[in-house]
């Protein structure tokens, strides 16, 4: 202790050597509302707790008195970065539980709206990731096209942030000309962006030395912490449920799985990035596929299922049975088969799973949702110990941590 | 050679013998039960097991059934083996006045928060957690809002005074005709105190 110094405390009065840092709930770096409480050794991390909950809407709870269909619009609210993956997500678990069959071009045209929707996911994450590690160019740029897609979302549902997508059995009109015009104008254009993008990142030597090392996790650790999705990806794990349980068709579909292998941001990064290119090849395939449908095959766009898609409205106005159906419909009528169903999706961030429980009634007896989100979160506290705090927030948007998913 | 379903099953019942019931396979998943104070063992003879390897705990939750005495709160794992892609389900019935069931945290941290969660809906009590507390909802909170004796508000009811939200003790009521629905009822509401002649007061 030097003899000018001027504060003079008494002898000891100094315990703590440690800063407590709230980071959040409301604070820009989060991109959500959670909260991380961060013990600071100066600007190394000693320890880090995560409060969660603060947008809980409890949707399990509300899934349990509302009939199937109505229950789309809590799914969208789950990843809503995504939330056409939700959507086609529960309306493949029902249909599952009631045995429903969809059409082929169906199934294809709901790759090309999830594959869209991952884009979409993947963009965002990635584009933030850059803003936090100083480079605020490349998200406004990609904006531009996550506003495409959005466009492709309302020409096909009419809205753009939560969808509400799709009905049990299908959709609920087929897609329209603008909607494969703005299909061809993003297959066309997007390449190029993404290959701006990567160029302006990848080799970028601030951005790697920012991101390379910063919030590693092992394989195995991420394993045994339930990671899936582009994060265990990118931990060197080649788990998608698109390949190792195929639904809505992907058995169809020929891809390739990018993996990283020690699972930091950097690789977070390029895994999210080669799975957008994957995706824009699905969804060409898609597209090819959808087109070869001619005469009344290229009109399907739902599946027979009379108790649960509503009936035309045309129909609804002059047929008995029509009025029937759609009212039994509307009102949530129609009795549920029991039955205990788990189905899973890959979702922007990893497996979302639907855990469904009927016993007869009209609304499910009990439903779960798998976030993945809830599940990866809490390995934070491991990923960022012992790191610098600027790492600590680039490792929490690498994560892709969205709150509604978290809290559902 | 693939894993299937069967040797899953037969595997098991060679382990545990009959303390394992009710083997199922809705929509193609092996599900049984086993009795609550061999959840762990199981588990990790699951885990460790060469041929076995369910080293991915996929979801964690619990189901309420008010119904059934003495079993009233069901915990279900659902456990994936990544390496031969086959999952299973296995359920855990305890009683509502004592729900203990054996922590999965030693096995799967995962578990830690999905432990929490269920803990915080149900109130099952995770023995041996290292972290047991509330998750999503407040800490001062009571009770287990998940269980199946909090129904949701009833959507019909008509006591409730939510005219802040558009909704009037009559129903539904939207802003515009609020006030002629006030007035024609006989209530000094606030839109009608509000309003520039006085009628109702001279009235009264």
């Amino acid at each position: 202790m030097s003899v000018d110094q001027h504060i003079k405390l008494p002898e000891g009065s100094i315990e703590k050597t440690t800063t407590t840092l709230n980071l959040g709930p409301t604070h820009p770096a989060t991109h959500g509302v959670f909260q991380n409480i961060l013990e600071l050794d100066g600007e190394r991390i000693v320890s880090a707790e995560q409060t969660v909950g603060y947008i809980h809407r409890a949707f399990e709870k509300l899934a349990e008195r509302r009939p199937l269909y109505q229950i789309t619009t809590l799914t969208d609210r789950l990843n809503y970065c995504s939330s056409p993956i939700n959507n086609m997500g529960w309306h493949i678990t029902c249909e599952k539980l009631l045995g429903v069959k969809t059409p082929k071009r169906v199934d294809y045209l709901r790759v090309i709206i999830m594959e869209l929707s991952r884009i979409s996911d993947h963009l965002i994450c990635n584009s933030v990731v850059g803003v936090d590690s100083g480079a605020f160019t490349g998200f406004l740029y990609v904006m531009q096209y996550r506003e495409l897609i959005y466009e492709i979302y309302e020409e096909v549902c009419g809205s753009r942030l939560t969808t509400n997508m799709g009905r049990i059995g299908g959709f609920e009109r087929n897609f329209t000309n603008a909607a494969f015009e703005k299909l061809e104008k993003f297959l066309a254009e997007y390449p190029g962006v993404l290959r701006e993008f990567e160029n302006m990142f990848t080799r970028n030597r601030i951005f790697m030395e920012r991101t390379i090392g910063a919030g590693p996790i092992s394989a195995e650790r991420a394993l045994n912490y339930g990671f899936t999705g582009p994060n265990l990806r990118a931990a060197g794990v080649d788990y998608d449920v698109r390949v190792h349980t195929p639904y809505s068709s992907y058995e169809d579909f020929q891809f390739d799985i990018p993996v990283g292998n020690t699972g930091d941001c950097y690789d977070r990064f390029l895994v999210r990035n080669g799975e957008m290119w994957q995706s824009l090849k699905i969804i060409e395939d898609a597209y090819r596929k959808v087109k070869e449908f001619k005469g009344t095959d290229a009109d399907v766009y739902h599946a027979d299922a009379p108790a649960y898609y509503l009936p035309e409205k045309k129909d609804v106005y002059t047929k008995m049975e029509a009025l029937i159906w759609h009212f039994k419909i509307v009102m949530g009528e129609t009795e549920i088969p029991p039955g205990e169903v788990y189905q899973s999706v890959e979702g922007g961030n990893g497996e979302v799973g639907y855990y469904l429980i009927s016993d007869g009634g009209r609304t499910p007896y009990r439903l779960h949702f798998r976030r993945p989100c809830f599940i990866y979160y809490q390995a934070y506290s491991e990923l960022t110990k012992g790191s610098m705090l600027s790492d600590a927030i680039i490792t929490m948007s690498s994560l892709n941590l969205i709150a509604g998913e978290m809290d559902a | 050679m693939a894993l299937t379903n069967e040797t899953i099953k037969e595997r098991l019942k060679a382990k545990f013998g009959d303390e394992l019931s009710n083997f199922e396979e809705p929509y193609g998943l092996l599900t049984f039960e086993a009795p609550k104070d061999l959840n762990l063992k199981i588990m990790q003879f699951l885990f460790d097991d060469e041929e076995l390897r369910f080293q991915f705990l996929t979801d964690l939750t619990a189901v309420h059934y008010p119904g059934q005495a003495g079993r009233e709160l069901a915990v279900v794992y659902h456990l994936h083996n990544l390496t031969d892609n086959i999952r299973l389900r296995m359920k855990v019935f305890a009683p509502i006045a004592q729900p203990d069931v054996f922590t999965a945290t030693q096995l799967y941290s995962s578990a830690n928060w999905m432990e929490r969660e269920t803990f915080d809906f149900y109130g099952v009590n995770f023995v041996g957690h290292p972290n047991l507390k509330r998750i999503l909802n407040v800490d001062e909170m009571t009770y287990f809002p998940m269980r199946k004796e909090f129904p949701l508000e009833d959507q019909t009811r008509i006591d409730k005074d939510d005219a802040m939200f558009g909704r009037g003790p009559g129903g539904i009521v939207s802003p515009v005709d609020a006030k002629v629905r006030t007035s024609v009822a006989g209530q000094a509401g606030p839109l009608n105190t509000a309003d520039p002649g006085g009628a109702t007061s001279d009235q009264r």
